[in-house]
């Protein structure tokens, strides 16, 4: 059987034709195999849904609950059958409840990674690396110059900085799903115990990490009731918020914020000065560049194939390290909102 | 140098200024000499180091990895020091970290030939932000959005002193400015600038406002017409002879044709100008002919005889070893005035004095000055001494009027810091006719001379008006019976080829709001090209 008779990129995303399924579908599909529950790999409107339960409560918070005719939960390790080809799920250690899909048939093993990192994370379980002869991987930090630092030297800078500017809040623009909550899990992890105020659009996922058993500690909502309290009461505060709050009319409540933003694209001196962060905290839920290629040499498989991101170095890479890969150019995939 | 990196990773991420002060003293207060010293050289660019080529770096880094690899990752990136610093592999067990003074004083000492080698081993030996500082400062270009006065304003509050006195004793000064720190720590007495041909901080003015004017009598001030160049100090010493910008820097190198002319020993205060080289001398011309020749270091030899400059001189602080500024300003004007008599200088004039009989009569002068180069009138007490900085009731400006047209909002962009959730800055354009079709053309950009009250309106204009994105910018809505009239009061008006409307105007801010104003009111281009 060759590769792609078993799985085949096409204009909606990843195909099956022996399961007649895709993965992760940018279209919405009859049957959809989903990786994780960020919006541009888990779209509502799909006839069928295998995710994980995690990810399956993540869908159902963000879409709604009717966001698929038919939900087929499955947890991670676990196996079931889709017309005759075997699909389980290996965790990706992405964001809570994230999974590569290990499709396999007839001896021909296949693993969709979606999107991975190696990093333990306190919000979710650990990436492990499946052996198979094609392993399918993202390259959003597919560069040799995305070298993630240490998670918690990140949050002691942060946590330096709150202490040094008293009078100051501390504004955190994080991606909604997983980044927002491994900030408040790791800060925790430092021992700050203080409240943690978030953006009104977080509550949601959080009550939904707590109730998945994720502990992340007082938080509060980052408002001002009327006639009640005032800015003032932010001062020496860390906030939480999706990053596009940041520049909106929402953060002008705190005082004199500092800009804070978590995202591996911070690595980048100019992407932080151009969005006015004035602390920037590299801080990725995407493998770095050695995380990428050390996966490549674990999972040793005959093909790499690279979905979205920086797959020519990816490749290239592959190339003069002696192993197969090409990149599948799929559309559809967002990696600036990290 | 890693502490130093640091500064520098902070420094380009601050906006406000006073934040880049707090940083940098708190650097000064806790990073020893000479360390400190040199730092201060690096950001102020007085740092000679040897060069080291960028391709030199590039080699190097490709020494370590693929050449694919490097172009796609410093395509991605867009520089060099940054590329270079983040691809460099770590090499676990290189522990000593070289200071900023050990990268200084060691590539003083070392052969071009040994030079890659020791930078290697620097490189191996520090983090990436340290790679980063490190590969700045030996290409030669910090570029992290501090100028030199910043600096010099921190060294001024970290020693609590006027900042004048730095700027006095700067070019008197080496790096790594040990003897300066030994005086604002207060452990040694002020050093004594030995060097020729020194900086004497400027006297500067106050504008003139309605309730002044009965304190200012004619009788006891004097009148020049204020030119639109800029300030300089010329100043010759004993064959040393430079020209100094307003603040102290020394700005010969792009001025050579005056510095040259300057024959005798004297400091000279007054207004650098270019003029017309085919009219009798000194034709003035336009302020935008003068920036062309400005921020270079050099001009080629083309642009001294197209651009030539000169400077229109209306005050003598040093002549011949004896200090004038504590004679008062009249009696500096007289010594002036005979000195003019006895030398005919090649590139200087002495700028004229204006009648001063009453506020009425010089009003009128000022709004119909016989000139396009200048911008109103300076009024002196004819008693005053020089002293630096802007002493109160001594010397005052009082410019003419702005230039005020009516523009249609076109685009919004958010500002930094504070405003940056706000759309605070406005691109704004006039009508034109383009094949019987009337059209706005972008005009200029504005960002200032509203309350904080006319920006929360504005902004919720921008936000409800909005036609398209463009990443941070908003084109908002300018039909002819829709949109906002803004009215834009400039200093000026040049002709320029990067603007599609074909005039840059100068210091546009908004003068009013003209809510009550439909955009298909708003001026003509015509109306501008006529000001040209």
């Amino acid at each position: 059987m060759k590769f792609s008779e078993l799985l085949h990129p096409t204009p909606a995303g990843l195909y099956c034709p022996v399961g007649d399924f895709y993965i992760d579908p940018v279209r919405a599909v009859a049957r959809a195999v989903i990786t994780h529950g960020h919006a541009d790999h888990a779209r509502a409107g799909h006839g069928a849904v295998l995710a994980t339960p995690e990810t399956m409560a993540i869908m159902a918070a963000r879409y709604g609950e009717n966001f698929t005719n038919h939900r087929q939960p499955l947890a991670l390790g676990e196996k079931v059958k889709i017309n005759n080809v075997d699909v389980s799920f290996a965790p990706a250690g992405h964001v809570l409840g994230s999974a590569q899909a290990v499709v396999d048939h007839q001896g021909l093993t296949m693993v969709c990674s979606g999107d991975y990192k190696r990093r333990p994370d306190p919000t979710c379980q650990l990436f492990e690396p499946v052996p198979c002869h094609v392993f399918i991987t993202e390259a959003t930090f597919g560069l040799p110059v995305f070298r993630h630092p240490d998670d918690r030297a990140q949050m002691r800078d942060l946590l330096a900085s709150v202490k040094r500017n008293p009078d100051r809040s501390h504004l955190v623009g994080a991606y909604a799903l997983g980044k927002a909550q491994r900030i408040i899990a790791l800060l925790r992890a430092e021992g700050y115990q203080e409240p943690i105020y978030i953006h009104g659009a977080m509550q949601k996922l959080c009550d939904l990490y707590e109730s998945f058993d994720i502990n992340l500690g007082e938080l509060r909502p980052a408002t001002l009731k009327d006639g009640e309290g005032t800015p003032q009461d932010f001062a020496g505060k860390v906030i939480v918020c999706p990053p596009s709050a940041m520049q909106d009319k929402w953060a002008r409540r705190f005082p004199d914020p500092v800009i804070c933003f978590a995202s591996g694209w911070m690595r980048i001196r100019q992407r932080a000065k151009q969005r006015g962060v004035e602390l920037p905290l590299i801080l990725s839920d995407h493998a770095d560049w050695d995380e990428l290629t050390t996966t490549l040499e674990e999972v040793d498989a005959e093909e790499i194939w690279v979905t979205h991101g920086r797959e020519e170095a990816l490749v290239r890479w592959a190339e003069l390290n002696g192993r197969k890969a090409k990149a599948l150019s799929l559309v559809g995939y967002e990696d600036e909102a990290e | 140098m890693q502490r130093f990196a640091k500064l520098l990773d902070q420094l380009i991420l601050t906006l406000s200024r006073n934040s880049k002060i707090r940083l940098l003293t708190d650097y000064f207060k806790t990073v020893p000499d000479p360390e400190r010293g040199w730092a201060v050289a690096a950001i102020t660019r007085d740092l000679e180091i040897k060069s080291f080529k960028p391709g030199m770096l590039r080699q190097m880094a490709e020494q370590h990895l693929d050449p694919v690899l490097y172009g796609l990752s410093y395509d991605f990136v867009g520089d060099m020091a940054e590329t270079v610093s983040l691809i460099w592999p770590t090499t676990h067990g290189t522990n000593y970290l070289p200071t900023l003074s050990d990268v200084v004083e060691t590539l003083d000492q070392a052969t071009r030939a040994e030079t890659p080698q020791i930078v290697e081993g620097w490189l191996n030996a520090l983090d990436p932000t340290g790679r980063w500082a490190l590969i700045k400062l030996i290409t030669g270009g910090l570029r992290i959005g501090v100028a030199a006065r910043t600096v010099k304003i921190a060294l001024a509050a970290y020693g609590e002193k006027p900042v004048q006195e730095i700027e006095e004793l700067w070019h008197g000064l080496e790096a790594p400015y040990t003897e300066l720190f030994a005086w604002l720590d207060h452990k040694a007495e002020k050093p004594i600038n030995a060097a020729r041909a020194p900086f004497r901080p400027v006297m500067l003015a106050h504008p003139v406002e309605e309730k002044d004017k009965e304190r200012i009598d004619p009788s006891h001030h004097m009148v020049e017409w204020k030119w639109d160049g800029i300030r300089v100090q010329a100043v010759r010493e004993q064959g040393v002879a430079r020209l100094y910008s307003r603040t102290g820097d020394d700005i010969s190198g792009a001025f050579a044709d005056v510095v040259e002319s300057l024959e005798i020993d004297a400091s000279f205060d007054g207004e650098l100008l270019v003029y017309d080289p085919d009219k009798p001398p000194f034709a003035v011309r336009s302020f935008g002919d003068l920036q062309q020749r400005l921020n270079r270091k050099t001009v080629s030899k083309k642009m001294r005889q197209t651009h030539p400059a000169f400077i229109r001189v209306y005050d003598l602080l040093w002549l011949e070893g004896e200090d004038l500024r504590s004679l008062p300003f009249s009696t500096r004007r007289k010594r002036l005035e005979k000195l003019f008599e006895a030398h005919d200088f090649a590139r200087m004039d002495l700028s004229p004095l204006v009648d001063f009989d009453d506020w009425e009569s010089l009003a009128q002068k000022r709004a119909a000055p016989p000139l396009d180069a200048i911008e109103g009138v300076m009024i002196k007490k004819s008693d005053a001494v020089y002293v630096p900085g802007r002493p109160k009731g001594e010397w005052w400006k009082w410019k003419r009027e702005p230039f005020i047209i009516d523009a249609v909002m076109l685009y919004a962009q958010r500002g930094h810091g504070k405003r940056s959730s706000f759309y605070s800055d406005y691109t704004f354009g006039c009508w034109r006719d383009v094949d019987g079709k009337r059209e706005l053309v972008p005009v200029g950009k504005a960002y200032s001379g509203f309350t904080d009250e006319e920006l929360k309106k504005l902004d919720k204009f921008v936000r409800n008006n909005t036609l398209n994105r463009f990443g941070p910018v908003r084109e908002v809505r300018h039909e002819p019976d829709h949109g906002v009239v803004l009215e834009i009061a400039f200093e000026g008006l040049n002709k320029s080829t990067r603007h599609k409307s074909g005039v840059a105007m100068r210091f546009p801010r908004i003068n009013r709001l003209r809510w009550d104003k439909p955009p298909s009111e708003a001026d003509e281009l015509a109306t501008l090209e006529a000001m040209l």
